[in-house]
């Protein structure tokens, strides 16, 4: 829709009026939007410097119906350019020269004010097209050179280098489409470029253009020529000639040859992405900088209106990306991630290009837009980077390549991790990286063998395991069951899984001085570094089934959190310091150097086990990318504090303030560190329309609603500050700066309708055996008849599934488009 | 006889005496005592009975298997005549996937034990019949399975009972009157009788059962062979050598293997003469029905073929016949022959099985098979199921059922049927969360040997539970039976399912396909529908089809109109595991049918997408 407003908005720029005005003598019902007026109140009518097109027709010449019904349809569009139209009734023995005779009544006439610029015969106004293309054809004649010789078009080219740009045009014949779009791009552009116009097929040949069968428009670079011997640059608009694409080529020109950006593609955004083309980044780096930039800028010529170059500074980038890659590819489709590429020249560049522009053409195609949307795009983030690194060696020889012969030895001989994965299959290769990771990290300090399975080979081995999805990790102890992993596919919570799980939880603790120690962190020193507390349970010796039921809690937790059970007869001793009564739970918190308790009368190992969990969470936590799903699990409102760099020491007081009080009960409070989590400008982006300054808090409603409040920047965050703006919101005196939309998990892109493909092929439809398919048929096709007549020309749209929603969402595709095309002619 | 017969098996003379004292037990002919009673009684050690009886002993149940010859799988005793078996010993697929490579070894029967597998008998790519017999006997001995041997079960009846699972026992009388008394019967005997057809001069001509194998005896001959399968073939190309000329005469023209994808076709290992046939050499192939024939012996003892129609008028006196060259001097058989072979194959022996089981032969095109329901289990009779080469009705000329790289798994699903039925053991599944759905769907399609060898017969079914957050994966369906699945599986289809079936194109083969054309493989993602080699496909189903839907399927369709089908596109390597050309367009099929999305994300993403959504991931 970009371009459309754009065009309105420069309408201004020429502020040219015109009317068009027309005669006729009877009443005709197809014209009836037309305003009819006498010659005499016509021209009382006129206004100086204003267009009008004029039609003087007199009654008994019926036959001017056909040409009267374009007219009319012409109205519209010429009122956009400030072109008014009317015909002009003559009364018999009317004395207007206009009125004419018989012989040369059919005629309308172009005025500016009260002069007459031209008169144009009918039949030269054949359609709306022609009607168009012939007014601002003859409204631009300074903008618009028309020329015939190649000598002409010299001229023209040395007298404006150094000066203006040329967009030179051949067009078969004046009144085509292709005439009325460069005219129409004139209209809007004349001003800024010099518009150069031909029909001769000769000059055309004579600048080296092979296919002239077609229209053509070059740009001509000429304001940057400042030597006159030389040439000016020229650039080829591809596409066909349609006021849209000439926009955008235009824009396009005009836009900077070449960008430098030093930020992550993902999140760069040029006016090529709005026009629908993608962006091309070179990588570069500091070290060969001069040869990048000579390399992009090559690049950037070639791709002049097809893509957008960008030069991408990687040493001050804080995204990590492939190292090897030299070329970021983004699409303009919006949620495709970047591709990552390796392109040895810059032909592989270009023909990257142009190979993804055919799907562009396609789209733009207004009234053929029956292709849907490129379904091989990889959209899949993880799939697709595996694809990408799938030459990447990972130094799998730290782990050990499991088969059916050696399992069962591998793993009854020593303690094992076992990954379970599929060579196949994206997330298990995503995950054999951190994996791989993981064994780096362990490498010469742990007694846990790393190995792995690929299931893809071995599958009986796998079944076996009781694996029959992947990937799946597994712990191989000694004398114990196998204990599968449930934590997040990354290397730090593998890591924390692995290393928790050298004790064997809960730990048996045999004096009171021990329990202290364990308390401390003295006890387990290089492993508290991996569990956020240390959970100690006191029981006198004789609560036989309280220790049960912590000591399955403590078997279910092991891995995520220590877990020790203290029960001689002294426990009295621990129990009166820490002030609790039996049975209890001690909660040691390393960070904070905090020791909580909490009873434990009759609580079932289940509950031990949440109220373990939920007291290991941070209460003001600074949220990362692993940690987030942990703290969502709350479905409270986040208050998130954004912060670049680390955490004002004010801010965090005045918030653990809050905390303490019980005023932010209703909330999980965090903060999040722009450095370490740089995704968090996108969310920002998300919010707050242009970046607020930094730090900024918000309360956001995920679970409700969606809403987003944000505590005003002008006051300071303080304790008091925030307590009254919390206070307010919840009174409902706040009021949001954004709802985010209630979205769905729906299929990113549709499948495709290879049942509706089948049925092409065979006059006769099977469909009629199943009702419920004939009911879905039907809503198809009551859908695609929504948006006018138009979408009964198009093809039956038989490349892709539509289910239910899809066909909803489509239908809402359509007429957006409908409202686009609307638009356009407006 | 029955008592030295028990001595004989019990060995210690102190049990003969009890034994002797025990009515029950004596196997006396002359009594109708009580019958031994069995929950499963298997007749035949064939492949078939030997696999059936294999999950029969690790479920633990009560069996036993009949077999008429002193061991099993005696049939390759005798058969192929020529002793070498046409299915494929593929010792080496470059794959360590034990499961995958199943789908290309034909010989070995399913087991938990990596020593039974057909490879370690033979390295021959086409091995012998001896190996075979070899194998089977491992098979039996090494998994103790209760087989009784030189017990000919003579005659099958039925007798009604309330208390019978079916509502009847199947009484089983062997050769010396012992009869059993069976809960449900597995008719494993394969193909038994040879197939004759009746003409006039019949009698003159030899059978494939019995005729010589020795090259020798047929130096210098002109043979007619009737008959156009493999067995006509292979005894051709044993005596292409030595013979003046062949001639091969059936009613129907040759079907190649390679172009119907039937392996039952002739296959390329067999067709010498069609090489010899077109390249000029004498031997020739001819089509005629066989029915209007007749044979007469002239007095030098040869042989000429003229028409039945001719007989009938005239006396029967050998050179007075009139022969077709009479009348038409270029008829094509109008020299005469020095022997007459026959090989028309094997009908099912119906011959020991009574009226009131009302097992009867199958359709038009089937009738050397009794016939049988989608399930395998007998149209006349509940608990009456047929396995091995005679269930080949189900699948006749379509897919492997009659051969044992096909009915392995097809006795697996009758097996998991039983227990399911008569035992409350639901079909094994597995369960999974959503988003694993394309992932076992592609594990499936790449390894499962089952699925491929029983193309179009057995499938995969996903059942999806409510709001599709999980599903369970069940394996080889038969699909037919589609509509019965809650009842043979005794799980539920209540959410909509997938079922996943391999398939070849719809017009690709036939008898007379040229499947070597150009462009017979399709490359593209979009044109996957238009796949010619075998290739998965994959329906969508909201509700589980009626009997009804599945009966009247549109024609060529192998299950009724779904509610959204996917072909993943074909590949020349078999291995659907692209991530654009065979993952990404299945994600999209199973998004679009389950409306939602299926994505995996790194966790980078979650956090983006859930601050800014409202919803979070399921």
């Amino acid at each position: 829709m970009q371009p459309q407003l754009m065009m309105s908005s420069s309408f201004s720029v020429l502020r040219v009026g015109i009317s068009f005005v027309m005669m006729c003598i009877f009443y005709m019902s197809a014209v009836d939007s037309l305003p009819e007026l006498s010659p005499q109140k016509f021209f009382s009518t006129l206004q100086p410097g204003k267009a009008t097109l004029a039609y003087f027709c007199q009654a008994d010449f019926p036959s001017t119906s056909v040409f009267l019904e374009e007219l009319n349809e012409a109205d519209k569009p010429l009122q956009d350019y400030g072109i008014s139209v009317t015909k002009v009734n003559c009364v018999t023995k009317e004395t207007s020269r206009y009125c004419g005779s018989e012989k040369n009544l059919m005629k309308a006439y172009l005025f500016r004010g009260h002069i007459l610029l031209r008169e144009f015969p009918t039949d030269t106004l054949f359609n709306v097209d022609a009607i168009v293309a012939h007014v601002l054809f003859a409204l631009l004649f300074n903008e618009v050179k028309y020329i015939t010789t190649l000598g002409d078009l010299q001229n023209t080219e040395n007298a404006l280098k150094g000066k203006a740009n040329i967009a030179f045009s051949y067009v078969r014949a004046i009144g085509t489409p292709e005439h009325r779009a460069v005219m129409e791009a004139a209209f809007v552009y004349g001003t800024t470029y010099q518009f150069v116009l031909t029909t001769e097929i000769a000059l055309l040949q004579s600048i080296g253009t092979e296919d002239i069968e077609y229209a053509h428009l070059y740009f001509f670079h000429c304001k940057p020529v400042l030597d006159l011997t030389q040439q000016c640059r020229r650039t080829l608009m591809e596409q066909s000639l349609t006021t849209l694409n000439i926009h955008r080529f235009i824009k396009t020109m005009e836009a900077p040859l070449l960008t430098e950006v030093a930020e992550d593609p993902q999140q760069v955004s040029t006016v090529h992405l709005q026009l629908g083309l993608p962006l091309v980044f070179i990588v570069s780096q500091q070290a060969t900088y001069e040869a990048d930039r000579t390399t992009a800028e090559w690049v950037a010529w070639r791709l002049l209106g097809k893509a957008g170059v960008l030069l991408l500074l990687r040493d001050s980038l804080e995204v990590d990306f492939p190292k090897n890659a030299n070329v970021v590819f983004k699409r303009a489709e919006e949620g495709v991630p970047v591709e990552f590429l390796v392109l040895s020249n810059i032909d592989l560049i270009v023909s990257r290009v142009e190979s993804n522009m055919h799907i562009e053409e396609m789209h733009e195609d207004e009234d053929n837009d029956i292709e849907g949307p490129d379904m091989d795009i990889q959209d899949d983030e993880v799939a697709e980077t595996v694809y990408r690194d799938r030459k990447r060696q990972l130094p799998l020889e730290l782990t050990v390549e499991l088969t059916e012969e050696t399992f069962n030895a591998t793993v009854t001989a020593s303690d094992s991790i076992v990954l379970f994965y599929a060579g196949w299959q994206a997330v298990s290769m995503a995950f054999l990286q951190s994996y791989i990771d993981v064994a780096i990290k362990l490498k010469g300090t742990s007694t846990m063998l790393l190995t792995r399975v690929n299931c893809a080979d071995w599958s009986h081995v796998c079944a076996k395991q009781n694996v029959t999805e992947f990937p799946v990790v597994k712990m191989y102890k000694e004398g114990e069951n196998p204990v599968s992993y449930a934590g997040m596919l990354g290397t730090e919570d593998l890591l924390k899984f692995i290393q928790l799980n050298r004790i064997s939880c809960p730990v048996n603790i045999t004096s009171v001085q021990e329990a202290e120690e364990y308390l401390s962190g003295k006890l387990h020193k290089d492993l508290v570094s991996y569990s956020s507390v240390s959970v100690l349970g006191l029981f006198s010796p004789t609560m036989t089934t309280a220790k049960e039921e912590f000591t399955e809690a403590g078997n279910y937790l092991k891995g995520c959190v220590i877990t020790g059970i203290y029960s001689e007869e002294d426990v009295l001793t621990l129990s009166n310091k820490y002030a609790v009564t039996l049975p209890a739970l001690l909660l040691a918190r390393h960070k904070e150097g905090k020791i909580e308790s909490i009873s434990l009368a009759n609580v079932h190992a289940q509950e031990i086990v949440q109220i373990i969990t939920n007291a290991s969470l941070e209460i003001f936590p600074e949220i990362t990318v692993e940690n987030l799903p942990t703290y969502l699990r709350l479905q409270k409102p986040l208050l998130i504090l954004f912060s670049d760099g680390s955490i004002n020491p004010q801010h965090k007081k005045a918030i653990l303030m809050l905390l303490k009080e019980k005023h932010l009960d209703s909330l999980t409070p965090c903060w999040l560190n722009l450095k370490n989590t740089p995704v968090g400008r996108g969310i920002l982006q998300a919010y707050f329309d242009t970046l607020p300054p930094l730090p900024l808090l918000a309360v956001v409603n995920l679970h409700s609603g969606g809403q987003v409040f944000a505590f005003p920047s002008d006051q300071a965050i303080t304790e008091r500050n925030l307590l009254l703006w919390l206070k307010k919101l919840e009174a409902g005196l706040e009021s949001h700066i954004k709802i985010l939309p209630a979205q769905k998990w729906k299929p990113p892109l549709p499948a495709y309708d290879f049942l509706s493909m089948m049925d092409a092929t065979t006059s006769q439809h099977p469909t009629r055996k199943v009702p419920e398919c004939i009911k879905e048929t039907d809503v198809k096709e009551n859908d695609k008849e929504q948006p006018e007549d138009k979408s009964a020309i198009r093809n039956e749209p038989t490349g892709t599934l539509r289910t239910k929603h899809w066909n909803r969402s489509n239908w809402f595709e359509e007429a957006k488009k409908q409202f686009r095309h609307d638009n356009k002619e407006l | 006889m029955g008592l030295s017969a028990a001595a004989l098996l019990w060995g210690l003379p102190g049990l003969l005496l009890t034994i002797a004292l025990h009515p029950a037990l004596s196997p006396c002919p002359a009594q109708a005592s009580v019958p031994a009673h069995r929950d499963y009684c298997v007749l035949g050690a064939g492949p078939a009975g030997l696999q059936m009886a294999y999950f029969l002993q690790r479920a633990g149940r009560d069996y036993a298997v009949f077999e008429r010859a002193p061991g099993p799988g005696s049939f390759f005793t005798r058969y192929p005549r020529h002793g070498k078996l046409i299915s494929i010993n593929k010792r080496y697929t470059g794959k360590a996937n034990a499961e995958f490579n199943l789908r290309h070894d034909w010989n070995s029967l399913l087991s938990h034990d990596p020593r039974l597998l057909f490879r370690h008998y033979s390295n021959a790519y086409f091995p012998d019949a001896g190996d075979m017999v070899r194998y089977l006997g491992d098979f039996a001995d090494r998994l103790g399975l209760h087989v009784l041997y030189n017990t000919t079960i003579a005659h099958v009846t039925l007798n009604k009972d309330q208390r019978a699972w079916n509502g009847h026992y199947f009484i089983l009388t062997d050769q010396k009157g012992q009869a059993y008394q069976c809960s449900v019967l597995l008719v494993a005997t394969g193909l038994s009788v040879p197939n004759q057809v009746d003409f006039p001069g019949s009698e003159y001509v030899d059978g494939y059962e019995s005729m010589s194998v020795d090259p020798k005896d047929f130096v210098g001959q002109n043979v007619l062979i009737l008959g156009r399968g493999n067995s006509a073939f292979e005894t051709a190309e044993n005596i292409l050598g030595v013979t003046n000329f062949i001639h091969m005469l059936s009613r129907s023209r040759v079907r190649l293997s390679w172009a119907t994808h039937y392996v039952g076709d002739l296959r390329a290992i067999n067709n010498g003469l069609l090489d010899t046939y077109q390249l000029k050499s004498l031997d020739g192939l001819l089509e005629s029905d066989l029915t209007d024939l007749a044979i007469v012996k002239d007095h030098e003892g040869k042989f000429h073929v003229t028409l039945k129609f001719f007989l009938e008028e005239g006396n029967r006196s050998a050179d007075a016949v009139p022969l077709p060259q009479d009348d038409n001097d270029n008829f094509a058989l109008r020299v005469a022959y020095d022997r007459v072979i026959r090989c028309l194959g094997w009908n099912f022996d119906f011959s020991i099985f009574s009226k009131s089981l009302r097992l009867s032969a199958g359709g038009e095109l089937s009738k050397k098979y009794p016939l049988v329901k989608a399930s395998y289990e007998s149209k006349g009779s509940r608990g009456l199921f047929v396995l091995g080469t005679a269930s080949h009705s189900v699948d006749y000329r379509k897919s492997a059922g009659g051969f044992i790289h096909g009915f392995r798994y097809t006795v697996r699903a009758v097996h998991r049927l039983l227990e399911q039925r008569h035992h409350g053991v639901t079909w094994p599944s597995t369960e999974h969360p959503i988003t694993q759905l394309a992932s076992a769907i592609i594990r499936r399609v790449n390894e499962a040997s089952g699925l491929y060898q029983m193309f179009s017969v057995l499938a995969d079914v996903v059942l999806l539970e409510e709001n599709a957050t999980a599903f369970e994966y069940l394996e080889e369906f038969p699909m037919q039976a589609l509509a019965q699945l809650e009842t043979i599986t005794g799980r539920r289809a209540r959410h909509g399912l997938f079922v996943i079936n391999m398939e070849y194109g719809r017009n690709f083969s036939g008898p007379d396909k040229d499947v070597f054309f150009h462009d017979r493989s399709v490359g593209h993602t979009e044109d996957a529908w238009l796949s010619n080699f075998l290739h998965p496909v994959i329906y969508y189903y909201r509700h589980l089809p009626t009997e009804q839907e599945v009966r009247f399927r549109p024609a060529g369709w192998p299950l009724p109109r779904p509610t959204a089908i996917h072909h993943i596109v074909e590949d020349f390597l078999t291995d659907w595991t692209a991530p654009v050309g065979h993952i990404l367009p299945l994600r999209r099929f199973l998004e679009n049918c389950l409306d939602t999305d299926l994505r995996s994300f790194y966790a980078g993403y979650p956090l983006l997408s859930s601050v800014q959504r409202t919803s979070v991931e399921q």
